[in-house]
């Protein structure tokens, strides 16, 4: 018979309900994590691209700004009036007030010379010819210097104008303070990894980064950066094995380069809380239909499994009976073609035996021979005829008798019969009658028989000292009586147990048993609509049950 | 006491002719038939008081002979023997008016008795006629 393999059953339905219920949740929630990130690094980009440019433009507009007031005020003054030591001191006070970012303003002659210095360093005798910036200024008219230490040793900036009036020409100089003009930049400096700084053309730090670096230092950038462009270049970069979000820019007043880093890890924090939020929830809803799955699986596996278990026993029961039913006929065919010979021979031997009352047979010497082989034949016909008879009995299909029976009762009377051949073995009968049973209509003669049986077959079992417990309840939900007869005999081995209801079946020698009772039993309870289960353990005894429907 | 005249109806040649052999012995008119038609054949021709009468047969079976020698001769005793022991063709031949339904092997004495007892009954029921 196929049986189905349940464990494989159970494990295949399992992984194709989770396959098919998990496989979409997990690509839609990936998908959504996926566009849902993109659009934020968008956000984010887009974010620090406006960030790049308008911090560029402050700084342009703030270098604009300064070189506009030095132009206005050269263009103010003449010659005279700039190179007055004491005049000069004056504007630069007064620019102070309303301009914090000035350190000193100095006013130098195309010699190099200072004519007139207003600020707190000493640098009157100091010439300037030789200077890089000097050059510049008197080529171009108007210069920002990098930042550089300069003659104070001291990094700094300096915006430069040239004024030309008439034949006279003169610059002048005003020095920013450099540590005024990195606060402003690094007012961008975001969140906890956030940063910016200036590098000029040569990847020299012009302000001091937030992390590693100092003004005037080179830099190394994890980008490369091209010849002056427009615009803001935005990009997502992993320096040190973390990821950092770089914004850089050109400034328009100087070759100066703006480049501001932002820590996406920061700045995606929500993103991140969100993205945990729905893990959370994805891993609620896994477990959920994980849980779900394996429970209605198993208990529909579970289900299944009494289902074939049932239908097993009943084609065990069905085939059982379609042995008996099989057997039965042949028994009888089997029986009618033997008897008619029997009858025959019966017949013979009778004729013989008339034929021998004559005189002149009884005179012939062998007369007690013959009459003695005559007599066997007989005797033997009549052995033979024992077994066909009981195979025509074995096969008779008669109406029982029904009749309300009291199990109990009946399981107490039968056991009467055997009770001195139990005394005798030292076998101890417990009885574990219940009382008030609900009657079952039955053939009590038949019913005796089988229970007769059942006894017998466990005091044989038995042998000598031993126990032979019987037991009869009630099972209201199946509404079914059952009689139960556990001895401590030999046990029955597995491969025996199987055929202990056939017919002619013995462990018995022969002429000890004819095989026969377990199989009438089992036809008898049958035709009552009962069953009859079996179970044994060699060594330590067995148990039959006999079940019976309790009557309506 | 005069003794019953017995047909025997039976397929089984050996067995027939032994049983007429020494039915014969012991002072019986014994006649027999291989099968149904030819039991009814000879009924025509001659009075029997009992048939003894085979169920399972070739051709028209025990049953089927009993009833037509219950239609036709209704004086004759029919004794149904069988080897095969069905119970719904004994209590059939039985309700049919069959006198006594026995098993084979039987046992002669047996036998004996209720040809005995049927041949009483004949002549009972044919006394009240």
């Amino acid at each position: 018979m196929k049986t189905l393999d349940f464990k494989r059953l159970r494990f295949v339905i399992i992984l194709f309900t989770l396959g098919f219920s998990l496989l979409p949740l997990l690509v839609l929630g990936l998908g959504v994590k996926q566009r849902f990130s993109s659009a934020y690094q968008d956000a984010l980009q887009g974010s620090l691209r406006t960030l790049v440019e308008s911090k560029r433009n402050a700084i342009d507009l703030f270098l604009t700004e300064r070189m506009a007031q030095l132009s206005t005020l050269a263009s103010a003054l003449t010659y005279e009036e700039a190179a007055d030591r004491e005049n000069l001191e004056r504007l630069f006070t007064q620019m102070q007030t309303t301009s914090r970012y000035y350190i000193d303003l100095g006013v130098i002659g195309l010699d190099g010379n200072h004519l007139a210095y207003a600020g707190p360093y000493n640098l009157g005798g100091i010439n300037y010819k030789n200077e890089e910036w000097f050059a510049k200024v008197v080529a171009k008219g108007v210069y920002i210097s990098d930042v550089f230490m300069g003659f104070r040793q001291y990094p700094h900036i300096i915006i430069a104008v040239l004024r030309r009036e008439g034949g006279k020409s003169w610059i002048l100089r005003a020095t920013i303070d450099s540590d005024a003009f990195e606060s402003f930049v690094k007012r961008v400096q975001m969140g906890r990894k956030g940063d910016a700084f200036l590098i000029n053309d040569k990847h020299m730090l012009q302000t001091k980064p937030r992390f590693g670096g100092n003004v005037m230092e080179d830099m190394e950038l994890p980008f490369r950066v091209d010849t002056r462009f427009s615009g803001a270049r935005v990009q997502d970069l992993v320096v040190n094995h973390r990821r950092y979000l770089y914004g850089w820019t050109w400034i328009e007043n100087k070759d100066w380069l703006l480049v501001i880093r932002e820590d996406p890890e920061e700045e995606l924090r929500p993103l991140f809380e969100a993205e945990h939020l729905i893990w959370i929830v994805l891993a609620g809803g896994v477990a959920l239909i994980i849980a779900g799955t394996v429970l209605v699986t198993n208990s529909m596996v579970r289900r299944l499994e009494n289902a074939e278990r049932e239908k097993a026993n009943l084609d065990a029961n069905l085939t059982q009976s379609g042995k008996m039913a099989a057997l039965g006929k042949m028994a009888a065919g089997v029986a009618h073609e033997i008897n008619n010979p029997l009858a025959i021979i019966r017949e013979q031997a009778g004729w013989i035996k008339d034929l021998m009352e004559e005189p002149e047979v009884k005179a012939i010497p062998q007369f007690k021979e013959i009459s003695d082989s005559v007599h066997r034949i007989e005797h033997h016909v009549e052995r033979a005829k024992n077994v066909t008879h009981r195979m025509l009995g074995f096969a008779r299909r008669m109406e029982p008798v029904m009749q309300a029976v009291d199990v109990s009762k009946l399981l107490a009377e039968t056991v009467q019969f055997l009770k001195t051949e139990a005394l005798l073995r030292n076998i101890d009968i417990r009885h574990n009658l219940a009382d008030n049973l609900p009657t079952t209509n039955s053939d009590p003669t038949q019913l005796q028989q089988v229970f007769l049986n059942l006894i017998d077959n466990a005091i044989d079992a038995i042998g000598k000292n031993g126990q032979l417990s019987l037991t009869t309840s009630y099972d209201s939900s199946r509404h079914e009586i059952s009689a139960v007869f556990t001895d401590t005999g030999c046990g029955i081995p597995p491969e025996t147990l199987n055929n202990i209801f056939d017919p002619f079946f013995t462990t018995k020698k022969p002429g000890e048993g004819t095989g026969l009772g377990l199989s009438i039993a089992f036809g008898i309870i049958e035709k009552l609509g009962g069953r009859i289960n079996v179970t044994s353990t060699v060594g330590e005894g067995t148990t039959f049950t006999v079940i019976i429907p309790a009557s309506v | 006491m005069v003794q019953a005249r017995v047909l025997v109806v039976d397929d089984e040649r050996d067995f027939n002719e032994t049983i007429v052999k020494r039915l014969t012995r012991r002072g019986f008119y014994a006649e027999t038939a291989l099968s149904g038609p030819a039991a009814l054949e000879i009924l025509s021709r001659q009075a029997f008081d009992v048939a003894l009468l085979d169920i399972m047969m070739p051709g028209m079976d025990g049953i089927e002979v009993l009833r037509e020698v219950k239609r036709r001769y209704p004086g004759v005793e029919v004794i149904l023997l069988t080897g095969h022991a069905s119970v719904e063709s004994g209590v059939q031949g039985m309700s049919m008016g069959a006198n006594a339904y026995l098993i084979k092997p039987v046992d002669f004495e047996e036998l004996l008795g209720a040809i005995a007892q049927a041949y009483e009954r004949k002549i009972i029921v044919a006394g009240n006629d």
